[in-house]
This record gives structure tokens, C-alpha cells and sequence, in this order.
């Protein structure tokens, strides 16, 4: 996969799912970043507002630092990312060996819920790009 | 790597300061933040232990302005310096577009900078990318010391040590004071840019 340029197409789609699994549910801001910290899409409902360059540098280096600490102590991988705040939270979920999704949400939505959702979005935009 | 947004035409690029610790790679960050702040939208986010060394890397997003419609965002990162951050120093090599080699041009660091740039060297092929052919450009940080009867290396045993092979740009640069702290910035911007042109377009 190229993700280096992505069509406008794809992004329209990519902006779609995680609209309809994310934001509708009352997600306050989603965003899709590299590995390498650059931002791929973001998406709000509209009332947050968060610095997402630096949120996007920190957060690829956070999950760098916890796949580090993963193999130091003989996993592959830990599959659940998660930082739970008073009234936000931010979940992190791996597209693929490339990609991150990053959901911020607040207290009204349970982490299980959200979970659900994003294994939905994770599936429909693994398909979208064609990744096993 | 660098990426492309083509709806928003927004072209993200990586470039990465290296070089041994405390040899004024922060210090660089912090002239062009504060010196261009008008270019730039976010605070500078810096990750450091107490003692102000930097502990995984700082962080400053600048912007560019428009280049053919397209707007051009370079995020500038920093290493840690400290020998023992190698593991940290690779995980901000991840996806770099182009690099500034931070040397101390002080007499007492010209194996440190060797070494680090052998580092370098070594990091850079773990992610299948050659120092070769990367943009890169050299700083020779810290030339205003020379005032103050410390003893400096000349610009020419610099050049031998580090850039003998590699014959990249080069700068002697003062981070402290500013001095072609904007003109390094400013070839690996445009080193990198066309680079990444070359690359992806």
C-alpha cells in the first residue's frame, strides 16, 4: 500500500466511516496519523478543538515507545491502548503496520462501545485500502 | 516519510536534528520558534527530563506557506543527544525526510560528533535509508565560543571528519545566538522539498 498520496476519493471515504462509526456516536475528534507523526485525516464534531500536529507527533511517539516496551518483554504487540482522563479519554488503535487511529471521547460513551466502533471503522477502512 | 493531503493540498514534511548531546539541537529549535513565530501556529512541545536534556524529542511544526498551491508544513523534531537514548533516537528517525547534523565545533567533542554521526549512519539503514542519499545538511554549532578563548575546531578539520565523504552543505552556526541558525533551516527545507518532489510527485 501507498499511503504516501492519498486520492481525494479515498479520503472522502476514509472521512465517511469514520463519520457514520465515530463521530455520530458522539466521538469528540478522530484522527488518522503515520508512524512517523504525520496526520493522514482528522475529524471533530465540530466543538473540540485540539492542536492536531503536536497531538499527532506525541501520540506516534507514544505508541512507538509502547511497542518498544511490548517486544522489550516478549510481545508482539499490546492491542489495547488506552488513557482514560476526568473528561477525556483517548483510545488508540493500529490500522496497520503503518497506520494509527487515534478517538478522543469524553464520559457519556463507555470504552466497550467505542471499542466496537472502532472495530467496525478498522475493518471498512482496512477493506478501503486493500490491507490483510 | 512525508505525506500528501491532496484534498487539502497540505504537504507534511519530517525533518529531524541529530547530532551528540548537548551540542545545540533544542537550542536550535527554540531560536526558529522564537525568531519566526509568526510562522508558527502551535507551541513548541519539548520532552525533557529535569535537568533540561531532552528526554525523547522536541517538537515544532512550521509553516511554509504555499508552494504551488500546495501548503507546505515542516515539522521539525530533535533526538536526545545522550549516548544511552539510542533506542529513542531511532524511533524519531522514523519516516525522515531530511536531516541537520548538530556538530559541537568545540576541540573536546570531535570524537562525540564522529561517533554520533557513525550512529547515525547505522540508525538510518535499520530503516533502509542511506546518510548517502538522504537531504542532509551540516551545522557546526557553537563558533561564537571562539570569543571566549575556548578552543574551537577549525571549519576545515570539521569538513575532514564529518563531511569528507558525505560533501554536504554546511554551516558554521552559533544556535545561541542565531547565527545561520535560518540559513541551515532554510537548505533543508529546500534540499528536502525538492527531494520529497522527486520522491512522490
Amino acid at each position: 500500500m501507498n499511503y504516501g498520496v492519498v486520492s481525494q476519493e479515498q479520503l472522502e471515504k476514509i472521512d465517511e466511516i469514520l463519520s457514520e462509526q465515530l463521530i455520530k456516536i458522539g466521538v469528540d475528534c478522530v484522527i488518522i496519523i503515520d508512524m512517523a507523526g504525520n496526520i493522514i485525516t482528522a475529524k471533530d464534531n465540530g466543538t473540540s478543538k485540539y492542536d492536531v500536529y503536536s497531538f499527532a507527533a506525541l501520540a506516534a511517539g507514544n505508541f512507538a515507545t509502547v511497542d518498544a516496551m511490548a517486544k522489550l518483554v516478549g510481545e508482539q504487540e499490546f492491542s489495547l491502548l488506552f488513557h482514560k482522563g476526568t473528561d477525556c479519554n483517548i483510545h488508540f488503535s493500529k490500522i496497520d503496520e503503518e497506520l494509527l487511529l487515534i478517538t478522543m471521547f469524553g464520559k457519556h460513551i463507555s470504552l466497550g462501545f467505542l471499542r466496537l466502533n472502532v472495530v467496525k471503522a478498522l475493518e471498512q477502512i482496512r477493506k478501503l485500502w486493500g490491507v490483510k | 516519510m512525508s505525506f500528501i493531503n491532496l484534498r487539502e493540498k497540505i504537504v507534511q514534511v519530517k525533518v529531524v536534528y541529530y547530532g551528540p548531546g548537548r551540542g545545540g539541537k533544542t537550542s536550535n529549535l527554540e531560536y526558529i520558534n522564537r525568531k519566526f513565530s509568526k510562522q508558527i501556529q502551535s507551541e513548541m512541545v519539548s520532552l525533557k527530563t529535569h535537568g533540561d536534556r531532552t528526554l525523547f524529542f522536541d517538537f515544532l511544526p512550521f509553516d511554509m506557506g504555499k508552494i504551488k498551491g500546495y501548503e507546505l508544513k515542516i515539522q521539525l523534531y530533535t533526538v536526545p543527544g545522550q549516548v544511552k537514548y539510542n533506542a529513542t533516537r531511532k524511533l524519531v528517525l522514523k519516516g525522515v525526510d531530511g536531516l541537520v547534523f548538530v556538530a559541537d565545533a568545540q576541540e573536546a567533542m570531535r570524537e562525540k560528533n564522529i561517533r554520533s554521526l557513525n550512529q547515525l549512519h547505522e540508525n538510518l539503514k535499520e530503516y533502509k535509508e542511506s546518510i548517502f542519499k538522504i537531504p542532509l545538511v551540516m551545522q557546526y554549532n557553537k563558533v561564537d565560543l571562539r570569543d571566549q578563548g575556548i578552543p574551537i575546531l577549525p571549519t576545515a578539520v570539521l569538513e575532514q571528519d564529518l563531511n569528507s565523504k558525505l560533501k554536504v552543505p554546511y554551516f558554521e552556526a552559533s544556535a545561541l545566538t542565531g547565527y545561520n541558525v535560518p540559513e541551515t533551516l532554510k537548505k533543508i527545507i529546500s534540499l528536502t522539498v525538492v527531494s520529497v518532489q522527486k520522491k512522490l510527485l
